[in-house]
């Protein structure tokens, strides 16, 4: 018993001070934007390896959801006879819930888990404390673009998905299925609203942004200097970041749509 | 802090000082120190600190007591700004050289330059080319780090580390996983730099015949003290059997090669 207590108390402990070096790191990565801002050469790197590359995934995910969505939609819909509502449905779906989320998933797996790896293995590898003896302090220099340049990309890759996925659904609804394509968009465009629907859908995709970036470079920095560290780390990251989107996505939502 | 004042001639002074990582104590109140324009060894066996010591002279790392003055300044009571000041005149030349590997050797070496001076394009890389040929790799400024033997990782990292001409440089295990023959020019260049740029350099290592051969002091570690120091001669014929075991690599002696265990032929037939 007394064992089980002491156990707990130290989790709590280690997790409380991980938390305190958490927000720490984030109030040193913020400042250290400001430098970035100063050198927008270390930003366009980061912004190609970050944002770049998760293109092709995010573009062939987002046109296979949209196909399914149309699919799917389709067959409700064509029960009450509002298959001409396909167009409103799929992007509905896609700005509101499925871009943000979906892209945000996939944007932890593919360039969370390379910027925790990467950072694990600068700090195994020494290049880190290298840094701070040569007096370069690396918060500046290596993670504060990393970290800006995730959070830019975030919004437009959400966007991406979105875009695509509209086109898929309406690939399958009008291309197959022979929903009216004047329908697909002119439904859409009259029903989606620019605020509740649009710019929420932003706006959750940049607190995603947000968070996946603190968790992937964090984990990184915090890691254990060897290969075990660096490869728990980078679990630590897909996992901890597909948790959070999900439970702030609940949040979120609750505030933007529900009458809370 | 000491009262006495550290007197001039010594860059470096340690303090009692003291350092615990978990339970254990790596340094238990030890106290050396280091003559400006000199080579100062210091030896032991892996896993002794000699690391810890040198991340603790750049203020990486803190002690739990003990006071380390670094050119008449407490390290550890230095605030942000003057602990970065302090470093821009140490190098420090990592084990395994610490070369960003996402930039070009060219670019590694300018990194301190462009960071810490304001000095134009060509100058940067004047300076980076001067430095470049210093350590023999003026032909491999375009290569990636990776693209690197260990021997010219570890001369690149030299190159970065005496960018900024520093007043003295650290080298952990610089010959460690050498071939015969960098390890030759590495022992040369070492020997060169601190006598022509009049740097005073700290080598920490275990390999003992290149370190003797080098150094003009040396200290010796172990388990978190000084087990002897004195000039290489002293130190050959120290009457110190401790010393007397790690100069000449014998397995038996006050250090035991074995990790404590139980009996071997027990354990063997239990
Ligand atoms: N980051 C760390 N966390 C915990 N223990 C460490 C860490 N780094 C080194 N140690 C321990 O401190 C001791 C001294 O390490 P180090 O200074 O690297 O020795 P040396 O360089 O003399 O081989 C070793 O026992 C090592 O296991
Ligand atoms: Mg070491």
């Amino acid at each position: 018993m007394i064992d089980f207590l002491q156990k707990l108390g130290q989790t709590t402990l280690t997790s409380f001070a991980k938390l305190g070096r958490g927000y720490f790191f984030l109030i040193h990565t913020l400042i250290g934007i400001i430098s970035v801002l100063a050198h927008p050469r270390l930003l366009t790197k980061q912004l190609y390896s970050v944002g770049v590359l998760s293109f092709l995934i995010i573009s062939i995910s987002g046109l296979f959801v949209g196909m399914v969505l149309g699919l799917q939609g389709f067959y409700i819909l064509s029960d009450f006879g509002a298959e001409e509502t396909l167009g409103v449905m799929v992007a509905a779906s896609l700005v509101r819930e499925l871009g943000p989320v979906v892209a945000a998933l996939l944007f932890a797996g593919r360039a969370g888990s390379a910027l925790t790896a990467e950072i694990g293995l600068m700090k195994a590898t020494e290049q880190l404390s290298g840094m701070e003896m040569m007096a370069i302090d690396p918060i500046k220099r290596i993670i504060a673009p990393r970290f800006l340049a995730g959070f830019l990309s975030m919004p437009l890759l959400a966007a991406l998905f979105s875009a695509i996925g509209v086109i898929g659904g309406q690939i399958i609804g009008v291309g197959l299925l022979g929903v009216d394509d004047g329908a697909y968009w002119s439904q859409m465009q009259s029903t989606l609203d620019f605020q509740d629907d649009i710019l929420n859908g932003i706006i959750k995709s940049i607190v995603f942004g947000f968070v996946i970036s603190w968790i992937a470079l964090f984990e990184g920095y915090d890691a254990a200097p060897t290969s075990e560290g660096v490869s728990r780390a980078t679990t630590r990251t897909v996992v901890n970041s597909a948790f959070t989107i999900l439970g702030l996505d609940f949040i979120l939502t609750a505030l933007m749509f529900g009458d809370i | 802090m000491d009262t006495k004042a550290p007197p001039k001639t010594d860059i470096v002074s340690i303090r009692n000082l003291t350092f615990s990582r978990g339970h254990r104590k790596i340094f238990n109140a030890i106290s050396l120190d280091i003559k400006r324009g000199k080579i100062t060894a210091i030896m032991g066996p892996s896993g002794t600190g000699k690391t810890t010591l040198l991340k603790l002279i750049g203020g990486q790392l803190y002690p739990d007591k003990g006071d380390i003055i670094v050119d008449q300044q407490n390290v550890h009571q230095l605030k942000r700004k003057d602990l970065y000041t302090l470093r821009k005149r140490m190098g420090m030349l990592f084990q395994s050289g610490a070369l960003l590997t996402d930039i070009s050797v060219f670019d590694n070496v300018a990194l301190p330059l462009r960071e810490h001076t304001a000095l134009n394009k060509s100058m940067i890389r004047t300076l980076v080319l001067m430095k470049l040929q210093a350590v023999g790799l003026r032909g491999a400024r375009d290569l990636m780090p990776a693209e690197l033997s260990g021997g010219m990782a570890r001369r690149v990292a030299l190159a970065r580390a005496i960018a900024l001409d520093p007043m003295m440089i650290m080298y952990d295990e610089p010959f460690t996983g050498q071939d015969p023959i960098s390890l030759g020019t590495l022992v040369k260049l070492i020997k060169e730099l601190n006598n022509t740029l009049g740097l005073t350099s700290i080598i920490v290592s275990h390999d003992v015949e290149e370190t003797i051969g080098i150094a003009d002091y040396i200290y010796v570690l172990s388990e978190g003290k000084v087990a002897g120091h004195g000039t290489p001669e002293q130190i050959r014929n120290s009457d110190s059997k401790w010393v007397q075991q790690f100069m000449k690599g014998d397995a038996d002696g006050p250090v035991h090669f074995h990790y404590p265990a139980t009996d071997y032929r027990e354990d063997l037939f239990q």
